[in-house]
């Protein structure tokens, strides 16, 4: 297991599913974590600090990272993990519905690259990992707020490499394939099984598979590892 | 000089740069064109009308295709060109550049694509080019916003593409390098060199260079060719 041992660390979404687990490993692993989500987090462990925090909003993110000042003087890794997603297809997708996933997958996103890079370039260290999906890389019918969104991720992250390179800050994309989580768990068996018959493993992958990314991607042992998009998804993108 | 007869086009952002050299080369291949813009084109395309457009406003949108249909009974093909840059990076970008080149870059292609659905899944045929970047793909320092929203266009192309292939309608992405165009022409002259220097051909691409990839996937040439990108950069992208 990577030691972690007085990092601090910032989950967005990590109420359930990815986000839970990676809280949780980071916690595991000896980072002090700060876990948010706009949802009740009462299960996640006594050792990890809660939030509330709705991502898309700039002033919520500054408080945030405000109180992760306060406590600990520094932000070495976050994670913006925080998603939602949307079913409908181009044709049919409402501006507002639009706007609500942009807000959360990609604007969320920027605001926390933004507020996290406020402590790590004084500091001249830190590790982002942004969680974007296959659907980042590949694509399936429908879902089209999510899919740009998505795209929209790995670019940025990208950006944030380069850009951020020589301050000695890495970032990095991990790109889940089918996971089960409440999320997947509530689309229709139709959508999870066309999933899993399009993945060559067959199988779905758990949370913590991502986790184990994640743990990697902030670790020392990744430090020369920046602007790389990591599928963690059994083979889909391969095909 | 004929390859686009009969077949009836938008072109958004036509009035200059890549645009209107699209306007101009679909018009000499025997396309009726609209040049959608903010600004008249001048001096005007031979054989082209031009509509005033906004294409971050989505009842102008309607109104330009209900227009577009009242004229000429069918869309065949969208060019979503229109676009803005912004050269702040993520730690600085602004809320309001952030959600205006978005609001261009990426809105504004849903927009459009959603538009031009209209009439095209129900002709069950049409061809919609969107232009992305180099900066669509690779990581750049500085314009995060123009990143993102560049990055989301390509996950929405294939998202639309995998949608509606089924339905006749064939969606494809360009991708230019440096082009010599008004956008690029206000930029940093070491900017534009530092970018020219990295291309292998070793000069940058006229808009007319990149008006020849659209003809192509506007053409029934390409009737294969759907969710693809067609890189013209000189072998930027490449190196």
């Amino acid at each position: 297991m990577d030691d972690l041992t007085g990092r601090v660390a910032l989950v967005t979404g990590a109420a359930q599913g990815i986000g839970h687990a990676v809280a949780t490993a980071l916690a595991d692993a000896g980072a002090a974590v700060t876990a948010t989500d706009v949802r009740d987090q009462s299960d996640l462990g006594d050792h990890i600090r809660t939030r509330s925090h709705d991502v898309t909003d700039a002033a919520q993110w500054t408080a945030v990272v405000d109180e992760i000042e306060a406590e600990h003087g520094r932000l070495d890794i976050l994670v913006n993990n925080a998603g939602v997603s949307g079913y409908d297809h181009l044709h049919e997708l409402s501006l507002k519905e639009w706007h609500r996933i942009v807000g959360v997958n990609q604007t969320g996103v920027l605001l926390g690259m933004r507020q996290a890079l406020r402590l790590m370039r004084p500091q001249r260290s830190g590790a982002i990992v942004n969680i974007a999906s296959i659907c980042g890389a590949a694509s399936v019918a429908g879902v089209a707020a999510y899919h740009a969104s998505k795209h929209a991720v790995l670019t940025m992250t990208k950006n944030a490499a380069v850009s951020y390179a020589r301050e000695g800050i890495r970032a990095n994309a991990v790109l889940p394939g089918w996971i089960r989580t409440p999320l997947t768990v509530g689309q229709t068996d139709e959508l999870n099984a066309a999933f899993l018959d399009a993945t060559p493993m067959g199988t779905g992958g758990e949370p913590t598979d991502i986790a184990d990314a994640v743990c990697f991607l902030v670790s020392d042992r990744a430090r020369f590892v920046t602007g790389v998009d990591l599928p963690v998804d059994g083979g889909y993108l391969a095909r | 000089m004929d390859r686009l007869t009969g077949k009836v086009a938008v072109v958004t952002g036509g009035a200059m740069g890549i645009g209107r050299a699209t306007a101009d080369l679909f018009a000499e291949q025997g396309a009726t064109v609209v040049v959608a813009d903010l600004v008249e084109p001048d001096p005007a395309p031979p054989g082209t009308a031009h509509a005033r457009l906004d294409v971050t406003d989505e009842d102008a949108w309607d109104r330009l295709i209900d227009e577009v249909l009242a004229d000429h009974g069918r869309l065949d093909i969208l060019v979503n060109n229109a676009g803005v840059i912004d050269y702040a990076g993520i730690a600085e970008v602004t809320a309001e550049d952030w959600e205006r080149v978005l609001g261009v870059d990426q809105t504004g292609v849903f927009l459009g694509m959603r538009a031009a659905l209209r009439p095209m899944l129900a002709q069950r045929s049409g061809s919609i080019i969107n232009l992305s970047s180099a900066w669509g793909v690779v990581g750049s320092e500085g314009v995060a916003a123009y990143q993102a929203a560049k990055g989301a266009v390509r996950g929405l192309t294939r998202n639309a593409a995998v949608s509606y292939a089924r339905s006749g309608v064939r969606v494809n992405t360009v991708i230019p390098g440096w082009v010599s165009t008004p956008l690029t022409d206000r930029q940093p002259a070491e900017k534009n060199a530092e970018v020219v220097a990295l291309t292998p051909l070793g000069y940058g691409a006229q808009p007319r260079d990149i008006a020849w990839g659209c003809v192509y996937l506007a053409a029934d040439e390409s009737r294969y060719v759907t969710g693809s990108e067609l890189v013209i950069d000189g072998g930027l992208l490449a190196r």
